[in-house]
């Protein structure tokens, strides 16, 4: 059995093993007996049952989502720009996704509430304003080579999205302000059975698609001109790399909030543990070290008696990590 | 000059009345016109010019990377654009100047990319594309180093495993823009012996871009040599009975001797 088939098969039964624990351990521990019992009777009622049904299983799975897009979306960013530092909320792409739904949430104030609930027009605003952002730093990107530098026009951009939602918060009536508030904390538990209907087939179809465009990925790692010359269409190429790097980050930050850091650090963890840039193999370990990332984050989160921000908790290794990243590239 | 007959079949690339340069408004900037260019089976082409005249251009342009400005390329008797991108990845290659700056790929995983035009959607690898690998890597000599990350190697090295990656792509014709920027002495000269070697026994057509005159005159079959306004193609012999050299490299500070086929420094020049 080669290295790689022995870390995924490691890496797959870890994240078992952590989505159970995710749904077990919280601040009301389940025995392993009863969620047994729960699993085979999902319909069933009890204490138990609805803990696990109404709040923990949906939890776990926009966790198991939100990890595995995230990362995902920011290993394409990373192979998009040939940056190590690029990621979804580095380059402001969840900003973006944030502005969107600031617009939505906000505007759709003076007219109805049914808007608000509705969960296509959240996902589609988030995915609309990501898109957004993604296009401006590409249109900044091709006339600049060191990666810092793209770095800072993303904190930016951040900064410019940042200035447009407060102006709107001044516009708003305070109900769409507290509703959009309590969205940026950023939260898993937040997702309903309703939204993971949407959110489910739109992030499996991104990962599949990232999954079978691994030949054309690999050839953008060498940059557009080596891909052209071994016969791997360029344009449509970025076309699709954008277009799910869009999805992936815009549909579940719509949901979750925007969460920091592991777009930009999964990716790196993976090329660690995999010690190769090819995609074949990087784009599942990354899939596969997000999901069990961010099942870990929610774990730790959910000790307390008041759950934790997640965002707190992802950043705290994230950041350290990105330090690192640009020391490295200094001493080189 | 004389335009290569179709039946002629060492040609394996040819220029039609060929301008190269850049679409802009008002009017195109033109590089270079007119230009009657050919690729033969089994010879080393050198371009060789002064920074700024057009080298790089000339080869993106023979590459399909860049759009031409009036005549043709016609690459296996048919015109360039004709090609669908597939297609044309393998019929012809080019090797650009710039550092690939890859993270983590090893030498094989970076050879095996010139099998991409061969292999399925997902570049599944069959037992040829394999061999066809371990073969290019042996070319240039990276067998040992077949595993190593491209990090890990030396300039002169990691230049020939991107030889091995269009070795692998097994291409009729190969393009190399600058193969000896930023190496030392002993690996620019193996790294042009490489690709006069390869011309000769994979029977292709090489044309590489370099600023090495000398070595260019000892190991080229033929030289295009290219000045702001032309360019002039023969041997060395025929460039420098012809006085070409002298023409292209014209300076006070030194000037070509064509016994020694050297560039001298004027005495005078030097500080007392």
């Amino acid at each position: 059995m080669s290295r790689n088939t022995f870390l995924f098969i490691c890496l797959s039964l870890l994240c078992v093993v952590l989505t159970v624990s995710d749904i077990v351990f919280g601040s009301v521990d389940i025995p392993l007996k009863s969620f047994g019992e729960v699993l085979l009777h999902p319909n069933g009622h009890g204490l138990y049952a609805d803990i696990v049904m109404q709040f923990r299983l949906p939890k776990a799975i926009t966790a198991i989502l939100t990890g595995a897009a995230l990362s995902v979306a920011g290993l394409l960013m990373q192979t998009f720009f040939r940056n190590p530092l690029a990621g979804p909320d580095v380059l402001g792409v969840t900003s973006g996704a944030s502005m969107g739904v600031a617009l939505y949430v906000m505007a759709a104030s003076w007219w109805s509430a049914a808007w608000v609930e509705s969960r296509w027009g959240l996902i589609l605003s988030a995915v609309a304003g990501a898109l957004i952002v993604l296009f401006l730093i590409l249109s900044v990107a091709s006339r600049m080579k060191q990666s810092v530098t793209l770095l800072i026009v993303g904190l930016m951009f951040s900064g410019i999205v940042g200035a447009v939602v407060s102006i709107l918060q001044n516009l708003s009536n305070p109900d769409a302000v507290k509703l959009f508030i309590v969205w940026t904390f950023g939260s898993l538990s937040a997702v309903t059975w309703y939204q993971l209907q949407i959110l489910v087939p739109l992030i499996v179809l991104g990962l599949f698609v990232s999954l079978a465009l691994q030949k054309q990925f690999n050839a953008m790692l060498l940059g557009e001109h080596y891909a052209q010359g071994l016969g791997v269409s360029v344009r449509s190429t970025r076309l699709a790399m954008i277009a799910i790097t869009g999805i992936l980050a815009g549909a579940t930050t719509a949901f979750t909030g925007p969460i920091a850091f592991i777009g930009v650090a999964v990716p790196h963890l993976a090329r660690a543990l995999f010690q190769t840039s090819n995609h074949r193999i990087i784009t599942p370990g990354t899939l596969l070290c997000g999901v069990a990332l961010l099942l870990t984050c929610d774990i730790i989160s959910q000790q307390t008696t008041y759950p934790l921000p997640l965002n707190a908790i992802s950043a705290l290794f994230g950041a350290p990590l990105i330090i690192w990243i640009v020391l490295k590239q200094r001493i080189q | 000059m004389h335009i290569p007959s179709p039946n002629d079949s060492s040609v394996e690339l040819y220029t039609d009345d060929l301008s190269i340069g850049y679409v802009q408004r008002p009017q195109p900037l033109v590089v270079q016109e007119h230009l009657h260019l050919e690729l033969r089976k089994g010879e080393m082409v050198c371009l060789i010019g002064p920074n700024g005249c057009g080298k790089s251009t000339l080869l993106h342009t023979l590459a399909g990377l860049q759009k031409t400005l009036s005549g043709n390329v016609i690459l296996h008797q048919r015109d360039l654009y004709a090609y669908s991108m597939q297609e044309k990845a393998t019929l012809l290659s080019l090797t650009l100047t710039d550092r690939v700056e890859v993270d983590k790929m090893s030498v094989f995983e970076l050879v095996s990319m010139g099998r991409y035009p061969y292999t399925n959607r997902f570049g599944k690898l069959s037992s040829i594309d394999t061999s066809a690998i371990e073969e290019a890597i042996s070319q240039v000599h990276l067998t040992e180093k077949s595993k190593w990350s491209l990090d890990t190697l030396s300039d002169g090295e990691r230049q020939r495993a991107m030889i091995a990656k269009v070795l692998a792509q097994a291409t009729p014709v190969l393009l190399f823009d600058e193969p000896t920027a930023h190496l030392d002495l002993v690996n620019r000269v193996s790294t042009l012996l490489l690709l006069k070697t390869v011309a000769k026994e994979c029977h292709v057509a090489v044309l590489l871009s370099t600023h090495e005159l000398e070595m260019a005159m000892q190991l080229a079959d033929r030289l295009w040599l290219m000045s702001n306004d032309e360019i002039a193609v023969g041997t060395t012999e025929e460039l420098i009975a012809q006085g070409g050299f002298q023409r292209v490299f014209h300076s006070d500070l030194f000037a070509f001797d064509s016994q020694t086929r050297r560039f001298v420094i004027h005495k005078d020049k030097l500080p007392h």
